[in-house]
């Protein structure tokens, strides 16, 4: 009789592999038709570009996915985005009186942009936890008010930043360490803090028990509302350094900047095999979903078969696509 | 093999040499099993044995490996996920199957709504619901919230929406673990109503003297293979139990060694009020085991988890190893030597898709780390000391808990809160719903415990169980403590009797 249960396990292997590598194979797949369009995606500067593009969602995503483990959502953070870069840019002009054009100038509206992050983080996380109002009503609502802070800011218009401090700021998004764009490197040491803290510590297992039952969590002796409040607080964190390292780029913002990031950070997160309803996350997933993302636009950039406009279908193609084939049993049938 | 069944063929439904198979894993070897229009045939095995598999292989959730399904005479493939209601075939859940946020009626119709044109004819909804409920004996209104109702009014509005789909048959997952005795003998009536009808009654259960009662036939498997079935009139509880274990259970409890009347005392509480409960004092001594008995919702629970910081308590003193100080959260009872091992270990004791190591340390988490940082060898080791102190039987070091066998799970939750190293262990309904052999370990682990001088509350709703392993018993009722009583006098008689507000207060010493 038990002969008759051999095809199994056959079918389940590669199942459990495309579930574990399945958004690697996609990125591999990615630069394959990337490189068959046109060689010159593979060029150094193509790759440093896609990279440095790739590391402000990628940056936002890695705090996502701590909050979405923990079974939580963050709606507000291109918004706060906006808003952290519109104050800090207030404060150097204001600054430039008092303390020059220098490096101290960019240090305290830096410092001041990670403080504020830290803040806002803070305010969603209280308001879930011990305000008890669910986290996609508590974001919704703190993303319309970071939202409308930024165009306040900017009287509808858009807020620059100082001639002469851009001067000095630009270096942080245009310049490169032993070749490696500087948000690379930010990129990396968040993603590598990230994976450390999701994996190889007492916080990562404390977000993943809660997301996957909070009772349990609650039995187990963890203090639910002091780690759920901590996802927020890092992806708010997240938020300030991926801002930190975007506004020298244009050196301005208004009430179009960091539109739908929030909505790209969530993909990333989904793409990389993190559950939306939470109690598994996988920050080396989420790289490669920011990756993926930032991939399928560069990719359109080089081919006239699909218009770039198209940028966000493919997206969401892609979105879908992902959530199928991890959600797929392959042949096996659920028990 | 080839089991011969004498009736394989005759009857309502019948399951001919069904095997089926997980992966590589063999849970059913070739069994047979024929259920007959108006009777009530009870399933009974120890965790594992394959009742869960059977019964869902017979009401279409499953598909078996190779074997027929004859319902009505004709083989046929019933169709996969509650499809076979359709058919006259209900499978009732031991999680019951009720969508938590919609009301009776709605539950009841769900997916046969009666409309007209599209527009839900709602008063005739109701009507007929009511009638449903006054049927099966349950007083609520039909437009509660399933969430609003007990566990055990659950099981009965899923017994009304089974018969409002005309069920022929009833297959019924473990109805009365998780009822209490009054509750138990209404679902009875109802099952004795049900087969008077005609319907075929499939029931499992664990409680053999519950199978003696309502059974017609037994039938018995053990390890995925049938071992017998017979008329229940024919056998004992004794020859049940033997054909389930395969070997003499005959010391189920452990030896009671005498409690030292002067050991120290470990928890001292006085005064305790909760939402529910009211002036409840006691004391436990070091390794004392002290039984909690009293019905379902006369607040057991709800001492303990105000003790432990998992709900608030209005006023009282706790006294551990003479400190005192309450504790505001699960953390601080746990680093105060006190934990509590929930009754509820798919709700709120395990987390059913992690493996067993991510749910062995857990509690303890704090021991396993440098810092922040995990040390993963330690919780490896803790792991394989774990499954070898308590005897946990898991293929494979990796199964995720949801796919372990309910007595293997209570083994990994006791080892779960053993690795926060307690001095005070308060279990909550340490056997629900796990066979005998395992229910055997687990007294067994306590008993050892005990005389290892931890200090152990068993809260359960099990008369045999608290009279066999505790030292001394307190019996509670509508939130107050009814009674105390130790040595001779633990028996039914005075349990029920303080239970059941017939015995005025007062302690045994």
């Amino acid at each position: 009789m038990p002969e008759l249960a051999q095809t199994e396990p056959a079918t389940r292997k590669p199942n459990l592999d495309l579930k574990l590598y399945g958004p690697a194979i996609a990125l591999v797949i990615l630069c394959i038709i990337g490189f068959s369009l046109n060689t010159a995606f593979l060029s150094e500067g193509n790759i440093t570009n896609l990279l440095t593009r790739s590391a402000f969602i990628g940056i936002i995503a890695v705090g996502a996915t701590f909050v979405i483990t923990a079974g939580g959502i963050d709606l507000s953070v291109g918004s706060m985005a906006a808003a952290i870069a519109g104050i800090m840019i207030i404060l150097m002009n204001a600054l430039v009186d008092i303390l020059g054009t220098g490096v101290l100038t960019v240090a305290v509206g830096a410092g001041c942009a990670v403080l504020l992050g830290a803040l806002a983080g803070l305010a969603n996380g209280l308001l879930t936890t011990k305000g008890k109002i669910e986290a996609f009503i508590v974001t919704l609502g703190t993303m319309g008010i970071f939202r409308s802070l930024v165009t306040y800011f900017a009287d509808g218009g858009t807020l620059s930043l100082n001639f002469d401090i851009r001067g000095t700021y630009r270096p942080v998004y245009y310049e490169s360490l032993i070749g490696v764009p500087i948000p690379v490197w930010v990129f990396i040491i968040v993603a590598i803090s990230g994976w450390f803290l999701m994996n190889r510590t007492t916080f990562g297992r404390y977000c993943t028990a809660i997301g996957s039952n909070e009772h349990v969590a609650q039995y187990s002796a963890i203090n639910v509302n002091k780690i759920k409040t901590w996802t927020y607080v890092i992806q708010g964190l997240c938020v300030a350094l991926a801002t930190v390292i975007y506004v020298p780029r244009l050196g301005s913002a208004s009430s179009s900047t960091g539109v739908l990031w929030e909505l790209e950070a969530i993909a990333a997160v989904i793409i990389g095999g993190t559950v939306l309803k939470g109690g598994y996350g996988r920050i080396g997933g989420t790289i490669l979903g920011a990756l993926i993302l930032t991939t399928i636009g560069n990719i359109l950039n080089f081919t006239d078969l699909i218009s770039n406009y198209l940028n966000g279908t493919m997206q969401g193609l892609i979105i879908i696509i992902a959530v199928w084939l991890q959600r797929a049993n392959w042949g096996k049938s659920k028990d | 093999m080839v089991v011969e069944n004498p009736m394989a063929s005759d009857g309502l439904l019948c399951a001919d040499s069904l095997s089926k198979s997980f992966g590589t894993v063999p849970v059913l070897f070739s069994v047979s099993f024929s259920l007959q229009a108006g009777e009530v045939h009870a399933l009974i095995g120890e965790n594992g044995a394959g009742k869960s598999t059977l019964m869902k292989i017979m009401s279409g959730f499953h598909t078996p490996t190779s074997g027929r399904i004859i319902y009505d005479g004709k083989p046929v493939t019933l169709p996969p996920n509650g499809g076979a209601e359709a058919l006259g075939i209900v499978l009732i859940h031991q999680e019951l199957n009720l969508a938590e946020q919609m009301t009776v009626t709605e539950n009841i119709f769900l997916g046969r709504e009666i409309a007209k044109r599209c527009v839900l004819d709602r008063q005739e909804m109701t009507t007929r619901v009511v009638q449903m409920l006054a049927d099966v004996g349950l007083d609520i209104s039909p437009d509660t919230r399933i969430s609003q109702l007990s566990i055990a009014q659950k099981q009965m509005v899923e017994i009304a929406k089974a018969m409002s789909r005309n069920a022929r048959v009833l297959i019924m997952d473990e109805p009365t673990a998780v009822l209490t005795e009054a509750e138990t003998s209404v679902l009875f009536k109802q099952v004795n109503r049900l087969r008077d009808q005609g319907v075929a009654i499939m029931f499992v259960s664990h409680k053999l003297h519950e199978v003696q009662e309502i059974s017609d036939r037994v039938t018995v498997l053990r390890d995925g293979q049938w071992i017998g079935t017979s008329a229940t009139e024919d056998l004992n509880l004794d020859d049940m139990a033997r054909m389930m274990v395969g070997r003499e259970l005959s010391d189920l409890y452990p030896p009671v060694n005498e409690p030292n009347v002067d050991a120290e005392i470990a928890l001292k509480v006085a005064g305790l009020h909760t939402k529910n409960t009211t002036d409840v004092s006691f004391e436990l001594r070091r390794g004392e085991i002290l039984g909690f008995s009293g019905l379902v919702g006369s607040g057991r629970t709800e001492v303990f988890e105000a003790i432990c910081g998992l709900i608030p308590m209005q006023a009282g003193a706790v006294i551990t190893f003479g400190i005192e100080g309450r504790f505001a959260s699960v953390a601080q009872a746990r680093d105060a030597g006190i934990v509590y091992l929930t009754k509820d270990r798919k709700g709120k004791g395990l987390l059913l898709n992690e493996g067993m190591q991510t749910n062995l340390t857990l509690l303890a988490l704090p021991q396993f780390a440098n810092r922040l940082m995990l040390d993963r060898k330690k919780e490896a080791a803790a792991l394989t000391r774990a499954i070898r102190r308590f005897d946990i039987r898991a293929r494979d070091p990796n199964v995720l808990a949801k796919d372990m066998s309910g007595g293997n799970q209570q083994k990994l939750l006791l080892a779960k809160v053993m690795e926060a190293n307690p001095k005070i262990v308060v279990i909550d309904e340490p056997t629900r719903g796990i066979d005998v052999g395992t229910k055997q370990q687990i007294y067994h682990f306590i008993a050892a415990l005990a005389a290892e001088g931890v200090s152990i509350v068993v809260i359960s709703s099990e008369m045999p169980e608290v009279i066999g392993i505790s030292h001394r018993v307190i019996i509670m009722r509508e939130g107050q403590i009814a009674g105390t009583v130790s040595g001779r006098d633990i028996n039914e008689t005075q349990i029920v009797r303080y239970a059941a507000g017939l015995n005025e207060e007062k302690t045994h010493a």
